[in-house]
């Protein structure tokens, strides 16, 4: 058993993968609290989509380096939670169809910009899908330090969000910047799936917003423990996907939001089990 | 507002310089020709009307006569089209003395926050930013509990409680916040006859603190009875006044028109409206 866990660990590239992996799972998953409670499930969905553009440009540019990525994909994903959020306000079309619009339009973009390459398909397949396993320490010091960033934010706004997301006509009689603080949210949630993009790729992401919070949001009726359950489901579903994928050889990326899953399917039936056999 | 604007507020909330002193010669509310315009047509019609401190008021009116708009406005919530809302001489965006309760239809129950929390929320405002809850903001939102007498039920998980309960937990909320206006859009919409007074007696008690209360109702027979004025709605401002003035028979037919019902009585003409309650739809 010992051997089973530490064998993986003897290969550098894992051990990042998992740091990677839990830091990605933690990040997402207390963003991804906010996102649940608010219905922006969707919204997260399509931010992560519409930032295949940025991705493209900066693989276009940097040749295959990192760096560019990740800075192309952090302006794409901050452009396109504005654009969504200005076009749903100025206009009277619905914010869903505005998603939809910017959502399918920034991606077709995307994949057009990506396919002028020859030989596109594999790293095609790379940004839609993920590879936790290649992670380089370069780009740890990225998911860590902008990780980080959004965590602390999340912390420091705290009071302000949680008015906000439960009544924001309330929020705005206490004179709160109720706007300033939505558009701040999305822009952490545009943060969180650019660090989270190298993990999961962007095709799965929602996944990691959505499944650890719900999983939470299933088990308390406190906030700050919603978090720091989903934080928990988030990570360990890090690490078990990564044996997964190392030992059966699937997918990093789709192993992790799988795990995610699951764990999310154990809690909704046992609770269905437990309500049933109470009663 | 721009987001440059909002900055500014922001700026403003940090140094926490914001809030206007109060002119003491300035009625609480003053509204001065307020119109609201919508694309698919006028929500209200040059409304005018002044407030007096510690009054009770209620704002009647047919589905659609604009009654959570003119909430909303009065909030500062919503800018009007035309005219101007002032509170105690200055503009409502300015003020964190007026506290909103929102319809209960409108909250989510599932919302993962005890009673607590959402009191807490009212000093959030006064706290300002960067700031976190001191042992005297949580003594204040206990202290506004027990007000509402719901001082046990402070733990409790916000869809655990009845719709009185749910209603009394935003007034102490609104006394957290220590505000002087309360604005309450339909409180007694599905609650039973117990529950309503219940909220009436607290309401009595923040009467005599002079805490001006502005609601709006279906109910034209708990107007007539419970408020010390009226306001009658529809987009127009018809009628303010004493119940027995503001619905007068006259009056109400303007407003209702059709949808009224007449009934006479040994306590004089009742009036009844029978358009039924879960909440107007106002465009929001």
């Amino acid at each position: 058993m010992l051997e089973f866990i530490l064998e993986p660990l003897q290969y550098a590239f894992m051990v990042r993968g998992l740091a990677a992996a839990v830091a990605v799972g933690i990040v997402s998953a207390v963003v991804g609290t906010y996102v649940v409670l608010r219905g922006m499930a969707f919204f997260g969905d399509a931010l992560a989509h519409s930032i295949l553009p940025g991705v493209a440009v900066g693989y276009l540019v940097g040749g295959g380096a990192r760096e560019p990525l990740f800075w192309w994909a952090l302006v794409a994903a901050i452009l396109s939670a504005l654009g969504i959020g200005t076009i749903s306000r100025n206009t009277k079309i619905k914010e869903d169809t505005a998603i939809g619009i910017i959502f399918a339009g920034t991606f077709a973009l995307g994949i057009a910009m990506i396919s002028t390459v020859d030989g596109y398909t594999v790293d095609l397949a790379h940004f839609l899908f993920g590879d936790v396993l290649a992670v380089r320490s370069g780009d740890l010091s990225l998911i860590g330090s902008f990780g980080g960033l959004t965590i602390l934010l999340i912390l420091v706004f705290y009071k302000e969000f949680l008015v906000i997301s439960f009544d924001p006509i309330f929020a705005a009689t206490l004179r709160l910047p109720v706007r300033l603080l939505d558009f701040l949210l999305l822009i952490l949630i545009a943060v969180t799936i650019v660090v989270s993009l190298q993990a999961v790729g962007v095709a799965l992401m929602v996944a990691m917003l959505v499944t650890p919070a719900a999983t939470a949001y299933l088990l308390t009726k406190r906030l700050p423990i919603m978090m720091a359950l989903a934080a928990t489901f988030a990570s360990i579903s890090g690490v078990v996907g990564l044996y997964l994928s190392y030992y059966w050889s699937i997918a990093s990326g789709s192993a992790i939001v799988l795990v995610c899953t699951a764990i999310f399917g154990l809690v909704w039936g046992g609770l269905t089990i437990f309500r049933r056999v109470s009663n | 507002m721009s987001i440059f604007q909002e900055l500014k507020k922001t700026t403003r909330h940090l140094s926490r310089g914001q809030v206007h002193d109060h002119d003491p010669n300035a009625p609480i509310l003053r509204a001065e020709n307020v119109s609201v315009h919508y694309e698919s047509g006028n929500a209200l019609e040059d409304i005018s009307f002044e407030l007096i401190p510690g009054e009770r008021i209620a704002i009647v009116g047919p589905n659609g006569a604009g009654k959570s708009t003119l909430i909303k406005v009065v909030a500062g919530v919503q800018t009007p089209s035309s005219g101007k809302i002032q509170i105690f001489g200055h503009h409502p965006d300015g003020h964190i003395c007026i506290a909103y309760v929102p319809q209960r239809t409108q909250v989510d129950w599932n919302f993962p926050v005890t009673v607590a929390d959402v009191v807490m929320m009212g000093r959030v405002g006064k706290m300002g930013l960067f700031r976190n809850p001191k042992a005297s903001d949580w003594q204040i939102v206990q202290k506004s509990l027990e007000v509402v007498s719901m001082g046990r039920l402070a733990k409790r998980q916000i869809d655990e409680l009845s719709g009185g309960q749910q209603q009394r937990m935003f007034i102490a909320r609104a006394l957290a916040q220590e505000a002087e206006l309360i604005l309450m859009d339909e409180p007694m919409t599905g609650l039973d006859v117990t529950s309503q007074d219940e909220i009436f007696k607290i309401l009595d008690q923040l009467s005599k603190e002079n805490v001006t209360v502005l609601i709006s109702l279906h109910d034209l027979k708990m107007a007539s009875e419970r408020f010390d004025r009226v306001i009658l709605l529809n987009k127009e401002l018809l009628a303010i006044g004493l119940a027995e003035d503001a619905l007068h028979p006259d009056n109400l037919l303007k407003a209702y028109g059709g949808t009224l019902q007449l009934l006479p009585t040994d306590k004089g003409m009742l009036a009844f409206d029978d358009t039924c309650c879960e909440g107007e739809h106002d465009h929001a």
